[in-house]
């Protein structure tokens, strides 16, 4: 799904270069469950926003579902990001004036599917995440949980093949954030590949694979017994 | 472009600070409505002189004599002179783009007391003898009646033709007069006729208080001998007024022993001449209207773009997320653009129809005003629908203008940075 080789990555302000990925190497297989981890400046969201199609690299490959992402201008780079990806933001990035269901049906707006249409199936979603009822609710009138859940189904909408969550529980108490896992879990178990960016070892416990990322490369990849191990861990902690 | 969640949009980003977005439109609102209305006053200016004048013969020029300017031919400087009845023929046979000649005499004037009787009644006016060729130049209405005819020169009849207000005042408006006589300067004279100017062009006092002669009888009633005093000439067609003139005032200087170059012997006013000055004065008021009108909309329309910059700020993160969620940097710059083409003509028609509504206001108080036929110089200020259609494609033109500079803000918007947290 995702192959990453040899990723290079600078940030040029003025006469200083900033070089944060520094020759990445990655593989991530469809329908794995993944949380990236890393101390602040380890690069992480510069590669979450490589993966999502927001960002260019300097150096190196990145192929995603077969596909070479390069030199791709912004209208390519739109259609990409809206046919392949959905993203999930830690401080949701509802658009205010829009309800719920309008929320949600966005992407589909962009693929200008008619709004009939798109707000039949934006209601199927809602319906799915137990939104129903607060379709023509305004994103200020929904709680913080109410309103990842709203943001989870605009990023599946489009039958995307990743979801990119960046930091999906940040903004949520422990409680809604176990909730909004379990509903990205679902999402995994239906077969779309979820990568979830996050600085919070029992959230990066739950998923099913852990990568860390170290100084621009990956430090260390947790999986299967090694994870169980960890979650002791983090239990302990 | 009839998408309702784009409206909605444009609707919110407009409606979030209304008094901003308020503001912003009173500029381009300003702009249309100070076109509208100084374009609309200038049309005002230019109907009402024109009405006034359209009618004249504008292929037409006026000369006159004067005391001479230079020596010559042993005469001294100064020297009074006079055009006479031989002048007319000798004009017409050797000035062949000469159409019509018409000479003119003053009789006694309306401020001189008193000069004309019916039987108890009298009144005083101007008294002029004239050509059956003068209302070919400078056209009367016929109310009643016939003008001065060839006959009446060739027997110099004692004839007269009086101006409406002649009419009013001596037969006090409800006498037929045709056929009576009235008595001028101690001579009778039948009336023939009544006329009323149909421009507001007058020479040595207002058409309808004078009274008109033959020109043949009124050189012979009151001892002019073969005196012109004033000299009418129209040119003939696809024939430059100033041609005419020149010839003219040539041949006339020559039979009189005046020096060629003497500029003072012999004045004359142009029509045409003076036609074309005022044509380009309502020209230099109309670019002059322009000028201004489309530089208060440039101020508005910079307000409109600068507050598309503000609202493209603002925005930036909902922006950042719509790239994200794969809105095309098209849907992008099109709904920047849309916001300011919005803004700008739904305040520059506000402008427009307030404007229109405004000339109308004032075009029904003029219409309201009796008719005097006093100097109304000012008449239907009104815009053509070019000038409507024309502001509406510059409203356009501006909005798009006010949005590009914004909506290249926004495609620089990287989605990336657009969602860092702060």
């Amino acid at each position: 799904m995702i192959s990453i080789q040899d990723l290079h990555k600078s940030y040029v302000t003025g006469t200083n270069s900033l070089h944060v990925l520094k020759g990445l190497n990655l593989e991530i297989e469809e329908g794995e469950f993944v949380s990236i981890m890393g101390s602040s400046g380890s690069g992480k969201s510069t590669l979450l926003n490589i993966l999502g199609v927001l960002d260019d690299y300097d150096k190196g490959n990145y192929y995603l579902s077969g596909k070479r992402i390069w030199g791709l201008n912004e209208t390519q780079a739109a259609i990409t990001r809206n046919a392949m990806i959905g993203f999930i933001f830690q401080s949701f990035n509802l658009i205010s004036f829009k309800n719920a269901m309008e929320n949600v049906a966005l992407p589909l707006y962009y693929q200008k599917v008619s709004r009939k249409k798109r707000n039949v199936i934006a209601m199927e979603y809602l319906d799915r995440l137990g939104l129903k009822d607060w379709a023509h609710h305004l994103p200020s009138e929904l709680s913080g949980g109410q309103k990842q859940r709203v943001a989870i189904a605009r990023a599946l909408i489009s039958n995307p093949k990743i979801i990119l969550a960046d930091e999906p529980t940040g903004a949520l108490d422990s409680q809604t954030s176990l909730e909004v896992m379990d509903i990205l879990k679902e999402v995994n178990d239906q077969g779309i590949t979820v990568i979830i960016v996050t600085h919070e070892h029992d959230i990066a416990a739950l998923t099913r694979k852990i990568i860390r990322l170290k100084d621009g490369v990956i430090g260390e990849v947790i999986t299967n017994g090694e994870l169980q191990m960890y979650r002791d861990r983090v239990k302990q902690e | 472009m009839f998408d309702l969640d784009r409206w909605n949009e444009i609707w919110h980003a407009l409606a979030k600070n209304k008094v901003r977005s308020l503001l912003t439109a009173f500029g381009v609102f300003w702009g249309i409505f100070m076109l509208i209305v100084m374009a609309g006053a200038s049309n005002g200016l230019k109907n009402g002189i024109v009405e006034g004048v359209a009618k004249f013969a504008t292929n037409s020029c006026f000369m006159w004599s004067q005391q001479t300017g230079e020596p010559y031919k042993g005469f001294k400087r100064g020297r009074q002179w006079n055009m006479d009845s031989d002048d007319l023929t000798y004009v017409l046979n050797n000035v062949p783009e000469v159409e019509y000649i018409s000479p003119k005499n003053f009789g006694s004037r309306m401020n001189g007391g008193p000069n004309t009787i019916y039987g108890l009644k009298t009144g005083s006016y101007n008294v002029k003898g004239d050509y059956p060729e003068y209302i070919k130049i400078d056209p009367y209405t016929i109310v009643q009646g016939r003008w001065i005819n060839d006959m009446d020169i060739r027997d110099k009849r004692k004839v007269c033709v009086i101006g409406e207000k002649v009419f009013e005042q001596m037969f006090e408006g409800n006498k037929n007069p045709l056929g009576e006589y009235l008595k001028i300067s101690g001579v009778y004279y039948q009336v023939i006729g009544i006329v009323r100017p149909e421009t507001r062009i007058n020479i040595n006092g207002r058409a309808e208080e004078s009274i008109f002669l033959p020109f043949t009888t009124m050189q012979q009633t009151y001892n002019m001998g073969n005196m012109v005093h004033f000299l009418a000439v129209t040119a003939k067609k696809g024939v430059p007024v100033s041609v005419v003139e020149e010839k003219v005032k040539n041949i006339i200087k020559l039979r009189h022993s005046i020096a060629p170059t003497d500029v003072q012997a012999l004045n004359s006013v142009n029509i045409e001449k003076e036609f074309q000055q005022m044509n380009g004065l309502f020209i230099g008021i109309g670019i002059l209207t322009w000028i201004v009108g489309i530089g208060t909309l440039m101020a508005g329309v910079i307000g409109v773009s600068n507050i598309m910059l503000v609202i493209v700020k603002e925005r930036t993160k909902e922006i950042g997320v719509q790239r994200a969620l794969g809105a095309s940097p098209r849907t992008i710059i099109t709904q920047i653009m849309l916001e300011s083409v919005a803004l700008t003509t739904v305040a520059g028609y506000t402008g427009l129809s307030l404007g229109v509504a405004l000339l109308e206001l004032v075009n029904q108080v003029i219409e309201r005003q009796p008719k005097t036929g006093n100097e109304v110089f000012f008449q239907h200020p009104e815009v053509s629908i070019s000038v409507a259609v024309t502001a509406l494609m510059v409203l356009i033109l501006a909005g798009l203008f006010a949005g590009s500079i914004p909506a290249k803000r926004a495609l620089q918007i990287k989605p990336i940075e657009a969602l860092r947290e702060e």
